[in-house]
């Protein structure tokens, strides 16, 4: 073994269209944030710290989705500086829910919004990082999970695959006893076609799935579509369903233009 | 297990039922039974006799299931909820072991506490099928389950036989109820009308017995005992369900490619839920967990399901990519290669996999489809028509 003291490993957090509410998932580890703080420099993370320094890292955890012609040539540069860079959140992963837009004529939202629509310079889509640029892993979530980042960093850390699975949240809620609410309440839930990771978090609270982690590895959106309708949903409903903060995800994208056109 | 003590049936009032739990209590037990709870019976702790569902009942189909009220008491007018008994015998997620890193040594702390012992309450003759099954699987041949061993062991089972079916029950097609044979404790039969509340208890076993003769007076006179084998009998003749299981073995080997798989692909969600809520399925992952310090891990076993990519993964990628194979796989296995692995089905009728289906995709409904089609080739293959 080399004598040397061995250089902690560089990690840092960069941000593009997003709310923040999944770098701050970091902070929000209380427990695990020292031992990060420990196994780590945090050498570039603008929300938490002023010190920033300069790459190459390690990790780099990216949030939020390409939307300005900046963002795209930025994610280029930060792809340069991170040896494995990992995208967090349903905006850096799918588009998150601004990819509203994609659907939208963007133009008029600038006419209609903006004093002054010149100083206005944007894209037309809102895109995922992996669009753009080679990712190493995307952690899903709107936010993301605490543990399931802590577990992706010690993952990473250890050299080993991270425990995070693609399959049903329906694989979670029922390991926790819960009650399937679309079945017992005719609540119309994402759950079947979206990814764990969340611990069934609405379904243990009497509410339908969102789909916050996206389409699971195998998701039939068709067939859950016209489940749905057996449940009263309209085309309609069923296209607000899909298109929520994963809208964007071609799965949900797929599903969602399917039944507005139906 | 013999002796004429044994096949006495007794009568108990509902007050004499309501020492059961204590007795029970007494004993040393933790009384695990039926409550509403989420808008389902479901099991949990129970520790009187009013945190049963009195009065209410399930209407289940395909896909769907709703509590309703009764218009009467009854404590086990229901037929079988969500849960099964896995929940407690083989739990969704279990640790198996912690491990701590001081230096270059590691300890390990097999720190599995021991599980309370327990009796369970209403258990339905479907249950006491899908733990035989489950005792064979995990218990029976070369290979020993811990964890489930350690739970298994010593429980005590207060059976009921059902007096009313849904229609999603065939526990007759598989010859595992509504009555019980085997496999418990006591075995209770509810009888309520207007003016009476009482239940016709038979002893299973020693231990049962014991616990009957600290409950009952009474023996239940022949009248009484034949208003409730009418009852079961009642039971049975509602079940219109049927799973027709002749040489099912060989139709579904000989059928590998019928269309029929493609068909229920394209409705299944490979989201697992039907294996999830199966009494018998009992394949589990497992994950190790490391701290971010690297001096703490863990090791968990959860439920898995064949209906996830990860269960077929092996070098290169999962077997099964298709949801098309993945539904043939559990369907086969629980219907026909279970028989060559465990010497019988691995199904028993309760019908949980179609009430819990978000789809609601029928298994009886997948053989029928696949049997008379073959059926219906086989006979065109004469020229018939």
């Amino acid at each position: 073994m080399s004598s040397r003291v061995k250089r902690k490993p560089r990690i840092a957090v960069f941000k593009f269209a997003s709310c923040d509410g999944c770098q701050l998932s970091l902070l929000d580890a209380e427990d695990e944030l020292l031992a990060v703080a420990g196994a780590f420099d945090i050498a570039y993370f603008p929300e938490a710290s002023s010190t920033m320094l300069r790459g190459p890292y390690e990790i780099g955890l990216v949030e939020g989705s390409i939307t300005t012609y900046h963002d795209a040539q930025r994610i280029q540069e930060i792809r340069h500086q991170c040896k494995s860079l990992i995208t967090i959140g349903a905006c850096a992963t799918a588009g998150g829910i601004q990819a509203l837009r994609n659907w939208k004529d963007v133009d008029e939202f600038i006419r209609v919004v903006y004093a002054t629509p010149r100083y206005i310079e944007t894209l037309k889509l809102s895109t995922p990082i992996a669009e753009h640029v080679p990712v190493n892993f995307e952690l899903r979530g709107c936010p993301i999970n605490k543990h399931q980042l802590i577990e992706l960093i010690t993952a990473t850390l250890a050299g080993r695959k991270p425990n995070l699975p693609t399959y049903s949240v329906c694989i979670e809620c029922k390991r926790k006893s819960n009650v399937c609410i679309a079945v017992a309440q005719g609540v119309p839930c994402l759950g079947p076609v979206t990814q764990a990771g969340c611990g069934a978090l609405c379904p243990s609270f009497n509410r339908g799935c969102y789909g916050c982690y996206g389409p699971m590895e195998s998701p039939n959106t068709e067939s859950l579509s016209s489940q749905f309708r057996i449940l009263d949903q309209s085309n309609a409903d069923i296209t607000r369903a899909f298109r929520g903060f994963n809208a964007w995800a071609w799965q949900f994208r797929k599903a969602s233009e399917e039944s507005e056109r139906a | 297990m013999d002796g004429a003590s044994v096949a006495e049936r007794s009568l108990l009032t509902l007050q004499q039922l309501e020492h059961l739990i204590l007795v029970l209590h007494r004993r040393g037990y933790e009384v695990i039974g039926p409550l509403v709870r989420d808008g389902a019976i479901v099991y949990d702790v129970v520790d009187r006799l009013s945190d049963l569902p009195a009065g209410w009942t399930d209407e289940q189909e395909a896909g769907r299931y709703r509590l309703q009220r009764r218009n009467d008491g009854a404590l086990f007018g229901y037929v079988v909820g969500p849960q099964s008994w896995k929940k407690y015998l083989h739990p969704g997620e279990v640790r198996l072991l912690a491990a701590e890193r001081h230096g270059q040594t590691l300890r390990i702390l097999n720190n599995e506490t021991t599980p309370p012992r327990r009796a369970f309450l209403g258990v339905r003759a479907c249950e006491l099928a899908a733990i035989a099954v489950q005792d064979r699987v995990l218990l029976g041949d070369r290979y020993r389950d811990s964890v489930y061993a350690s739970r298994r062991e010593g429980i005590f089972i207060v059976a009921v036989n059902c007096t009313q079916a849904a229609p999603t029950c065939f526990c007759t097609s598989m010859g595992t109820g509504p009555r019980v044979r085997s496999g418990y404790d006591l075995a209770l039969t509810e009888l309520v009308g207007p003016d009476k509340h009482e239940f016709v208890v038979e002893a299973g076993s020693e231990a049962g017995a014991e616990v009957s003769r600290e409950l009952a007076r009474a023996t239940a006179a022949e009248d009484v005992c034949q208003q409730a084998d009418a009852a079961v009998e009642r039971a049975a003749s509602q079940i219109k369900r049927r799973m027709d299981t002749t040489n099912i073995r060989e139709l579904l080997y000989s059928n590998f490619d019928h269309p029929r798989w493609d068909n229920v692909a394209q409705r299944c969600l490979t989201c697992a839920n039907c294996t999830m809520v199966c009494p018998t399925c009992f394949c589990t992952t497992v994950e190790d967990v490391s701290d971010i310090t690297g001096t703490h891990a863990q090791r968990w076993r959860k439920w898995d399901s064949c209906f996830t990519q990860n269960f077929s993964y092996i070098h290169g990628g999962s077997v099964r990519s298709s949801g098309k194979s993945r539904y043939r796989q559990w369907m086969t296995h629980k219907l026909a290669s279970w028989i060559d692995q465990f010497g019988s089905s691995g199904c028993v009728g309760c019908g949980r996999c179609i009430s819990w289906c978000p789809v609601g995709i029928d298994i009886t409904e997948e053989v029928r489809a696949i049997r008379e089609s073959t059926t219906s080739s086989k006979e065109s293959g004469h020229g018939n028509s």
